[in-house]
């Protein structure tokens, strides 16, 4: 061994991830067959709100291979409620939520009965002899008329507002009155942005397989959350917790989207445990589209307060949240983590915020990629672009003006937030330079000027998010209904190999890689000499899994606070064996070394002596495995430049991305390979909501695109080539100075691609377009007078 | 109907139902479960595999239609504990991230070098336009494949095959 190995922090290490998923060797939870295992199908509303009259199910009793099928009714005694944990208010109006609907449906797609076959084919053709009578009631779906309670989603609440929750920098003490900057201001820029409603596509469909044989009730899942859902299938069904066992094999992407406690799960488990058999549910893609959880979906009125030179003085946000029928996990706290982020990078001194949840008639929101964040960035960042036309002032020379500067951290912001750190000047002025800001600017005023029908737009995007979800004492003061901490243990075995438990639970984030990179420089072991365990609560028990960017900013935290256990533990073995005091060792490269000798021994070597345990100082238990709970003392605050350029067609309205250049500060980077594929796909989802995609509902409250035929999820052809760079402020919050990735492409680019569109055709006199800036809608945008293009229908091609 | 196909090298014969898909064959009467569904509409290409050296999105083919016909899956590429020279470049260029879109995006990739096996990006883009992925953005697959090219260059130099078929 050399006197100093290379790090492996920052190696752009292919993934160890790889192997099984490039050959097909992969454990998806729809590949599970067990013994005597039943198929499940489910039958769903098709109407948006309806009472259920009547439901006949005795056709499909006796279709082939049919052994059970079950309605909400007889399921109702034990079904309980789906969980919501986060009661943002004292007041919050939390509506009870059945797996399957009892008397009532609530949304189309609402599971109403499901039938147990022998084979999946048979069980689907089963669903053709269940006969349920409906009455239609009244349905809500438009959110502001919601709000307005012109109808009622559940007539014994009496108004559809489940909650209203406010902040306001006055009464926080953390800044000024926004009134009074509103009163005062030079300028003001007034807007109101849609939210559109967005689904969470992640590739794997969802399935659950359930054995109720054995001493554990035994779920796998395809979840992003295999800790939070056995606690939450205990509490809801009342199972004592040490009976139930959650499995996340490997699991095909979540987004947030398997970031729930889903009727589908509860429904396997109840009627596995009606049949003692096991049982498996998967979902088709119409299903998953129809009933698991969107995204988004929120109308924002922003008032920006600014003097006309140019410095912003305060910001007033008022929310409409579309909660849908039910308050699923953490429904109805994702706008409130966007609350404290519209203030962006900037430090302006006045901000009130509030937010009015609203109940529809539509399948739950809940978490989709940057939960609440994206939305307050593309607030602030697209204000920030319509206050520079306002003055006439370049976007970037304005935002510069206006951020906080690189001396100025850390910094307490007018939302209460402390930024610990960031250099935004050094993001930005990489990003010019990458983007060649300069020409493009050049060429867009000489297209202008001869009138070219393909105008280029730049849209610039300065972003910082709040991420490493989180200090558990600041969910505590939200009311959320958990901690944010995360768990790790670290097992030194006899030959010297290492197996690391993680409570964060991946679903293809690269964990495996980037935990052994880290494990190796901290306990100077190969890389290949550990394995990393995850997402199985009886080898990994306890956790918080894997949502809000928090793996490697509070999970792999966790890690190195273990290995830094083991390495105490081991140090009187090491002085034990070298005859020598505790205070003469070094441990460096794997080696505890007597101070200014080379007499040394290896981790390996104590883990050896210390397995055999036939010479051990007296009173040392021989066990030198470790665990560590790591709490967060704040958040961390990736931020980063993203530029854009577009050039829109304004004779068909066609948007062509012809050039993305991101610069990122996440801190430090433990794979660099793994950071450039997470912004990449960042990019390509906040993208897709820019252009692209739509949940859209008829009038009836069907969603009209519930298929990959006409939601359009971008494909290669869609999306550009990405220039991304990084610079690099580490966090001063944790000791491995990382913010997180996963979530930064995402909250980036949306208001970066919007901005750009916009900025192509505003001399035509376009103030806004609705996303997603479908071509119907930038043509109408160019050739409506200036009017917002809004409209009913989704995007097109 | 009786039916009988090679798949990975192998013949199975079976008694199936007529409306039985070949992905659904598959992955329950063969076990075959590397290649998955993702879909109900034939859009995401994840459960893409060979029927008689070309591609085909196995949701959109009945198990009848694929008797007397041969099948490459995912799980048939690397033989002899070698990778196909697609499966390595997917893993260098970090082209996969949940890896559920992997296997039909490996053999969607192979079928476009082997019907051009000097594409530019644009060429792949549009090769792979029938496969969805929600992780990568798809630059690094475009890498992937574009590495994939000429890794089957440089292989097919080293061996001399005189038919882009021996891609397959």
């Amino acid at each position: 061994m050399t006197a100093t190995a290379e790090p492996e922090i920052g190696k752009a290490r292919v993934r160890k991830e790889d192997e099984h998923l490039i050959t097909g060797r992969t454990r998806w939870t729809d590949n599970i067959v067990l013994p005597g295992m039943q198929h499940l199908a489910i039958l769903r509303s098709p109407l948006a709100h309806a009472r259920i009259t009547g439901i006949d199910v005795s056709a499909a009793r006796s279709m082939p291979g049919v052994v059970a099928v079950f309605t909400g009714a007889d399921l109702a005694a034990e079904q309980g409620s789906l969980p919501n944990a986060w009661q943002i208010t004292e007041d919050m109006k939390a509506p009870a939520a059945p797996s399957l609907a009892v008397d009532t449906v609530n949304f189309a797609g609402e599971a109403v009965a499901v039938v147990a076959a022998r084979t999946a084919y048979e069980a689907q053709d089963a669903l053709e002899g269940i006969d349920v009578d409906y009455d239609d009631l009244p349905v809500v779906l438009d959110l502001a008329a919601a709000a307005a309670d012109e109808e009622v989603v559940y007539p014994e609440l009496g108004t559809n507002v489940s909650a209203v929750w406010t902040f306001d920098s006055a009464e926080a003490g953390t800044g000024g009155d926004v009134e009074a900057a509103i009163r005062d201001a030079e300028v003001l820029v007034q807007r109101t942005f849609r939210q559109q409603r967005l689904i969470p596509a992640f590739m794997e469909p969802r399935s659950v397989v359930v054995d109720p044989t054995g001493p554990q009730l035994t779920v796998w899942s395809a979840t992003q959350i295999p800790h939070i859902l056995r606690l939450m299938l205990a509490m809801t069904l009342e199972i004592p917790e040490h009976k139930v066992r959650v499995i996340a094999p490997d699991v095909g992407g979540g987004f947030g989207g398997k970031l729930q406690v889903t009727p589908e799960e509860v429904i396997a488990l109840l009627v596995a445990r009606r049949l003692g058999k096991p049982v498996k549910y998967t979902e088709s893609r119409s299903e998953s589209m129809l009933a698991a959880h969107h995204g988004r979906d929120q109308i924002q009125k922003l008032t920006l307060a600014a003097r006309r030179d140019g410095t912003v003085t305060g910001m007033k946000v008022e929310l409409l949240a579309d909660m849908g029928a039910y308050l699923r996990l953490v429904t109805s706290g994702i706008p409130i983590l966007g609350a404290f982020m519209f203030n962006g990078i900037y430090k302006f001194g006045a901000y009130h915020f509030t937010c009015t949840n609203v109940f529809t008639n539509k399948v739950p929101t809940d978490a989709y990629r940057g939960a609440g964040r994206p939305e307050a960035t593309f607030a602030i960042e697209r204000m920030m672009d319509e206050l520079a036309a306002e003055l006439s002032r370049d976007p970037l020379e304005l935002r510069a003006q206006n951020w906080i500067t690189h001396d100025e951290f850390p910094f307490d912001t007018v939302a209460g937030l402390t930024y610990d750190s960031g250099n935004y000047e050094a993001a930005t002025e990489k990003a010019r330079e990458l983007f060649d800001y300069a020409g493009l600017r050049r060429e867009q005023a000489e297209r202008r000027d001869r009138n070219d029908p393909v105008q280029l737009g730049i849209g610039v995007s300065t972003f910082t998010e709040m991420c490493g979800l989180a200090p558990s004492r600041v969910l505590g003061s939200l009311s959320y209904g958990a901690g944010g901490w995360e768990h790790a243990a670290i097992r030194m075995l006899p030959t010297g190999k290492v197996e690391v438990v993680t409570g964060s639970s991946p679903h293809g984030q690269g964990h495996e890689t980037a935990w052994s990179q880290i494990v190796a420089d901290q306990l100077g072991v190969p890389f290949e000499d550990v394995e990393v365990i995850h997402g199985d609560t009886q080898s990994s028990p306890r956790g918080l899994d894997t949502y809000g960017s928090r793996s490697l900013a509070v999970g792999a935290v966790a890690v190195v606070k273990a290995a830094e256990k083991v390495i105490a533990k081991a140090k009187p073995f090491a002085a034990h064996m070298m005859e020598c005091a505790e205070d003469d060792l070094e441990f460096t490269d794997g080696r505890f070394r007597v101070t200014g000798t080379e007499k040394a021994v290896t981790l390996a070597e104590v883990a050896l002596a210390v397995f055999a345990a036939h010479d051990l100082p007296d009173g040392l238990e021989p066990n030198l495995d470790s665990e560590a709970t790591y709490d967060p003392e704040n958040f961390s605050f990736p931020h980063g430049t993203h530029l854009c350029a577009t050039e829109v067609d304004t004779e068909t309205g066609q948007v062509h991305i012809r050039s993305y250049v991101c610069v990122d500060d996440i801190g430090h980077v433990v794979n660099p390979l793994i950071v450039d594929g997470q912004v990449h796909g960042g990019l390509a989802q906040g993208i897709a909501q820019a252009l692209y995609e739509e949940a859209v509902h008829d009038e009836s409250g069907t969603l009209i695109n519930a298929s990959f035929s006409e939601y359009l999820l971008p494909s290669a052809v869609d999306l550009p080539k990405f220039v991304t760079g990084r610079t690099e402020t580490p966090a001063t919050t944790n000791p491995l100075g990382v913010k997180g990735v996963g979530e930064a492409g995402t909250i980036a680019s949306t208001p970066a691609v919007v901005n750009a569109v916009i900025d192509a055709v505003r001399h035509l006199g376009v103030k806004d377009i609705e996303m997603p800036c479908s071509p119907m809608r930038v043509w109408q945008a160019i050739h409506g007078a200036g009017r917002p293009a809004t409209s009913d229908q989704g995007a097109a091609r | 109907m009786r039916i009988s196909v090679t798949v990975d090298g192998t013949t199975y014969t079976d008694d199936v139902e007529p409306r039985l898909l070949l992905v659904h064959y598959l992955r329950e009467r063969l076990g075959k479960v590397g290649t998955v569904i993702g879909c109900d509409t034939s859009n995401c290409g994840a459960c893409t595999v060979h029927l008689n050296g070309y591609s085909v999105k196995s949701c959109s083919v009945l198990a009848v239609q694929a008797d007397g016909g041969d099948v490459t899956t995912i799980e048939g590429l690397s033989r002899d504990g070698t990778l196909h020279p697609v499966q390595e470049a997917f893993r260098d260029n970090h082209a996969l991230q949940c890896g559920f879109c992997t296997p039909g995006m490996i053999m969607q990739s192979i079928d476009l070098l082997a019907e051009d096996p000097h594409p530019d990006e644009h060429t792949v883009r549009h090769g792979l336009e029938g496969n969805l992925c929600r992780c990568t953005g798809y630059q690094n697959i475009v890498s992937a494949v574009l590495d994939a090219a000429q890794r089957l260059e440089a292989k097919q130099a080293a061996t001399q095959p005189d038919s882009a078929e021996a891609v397959r």
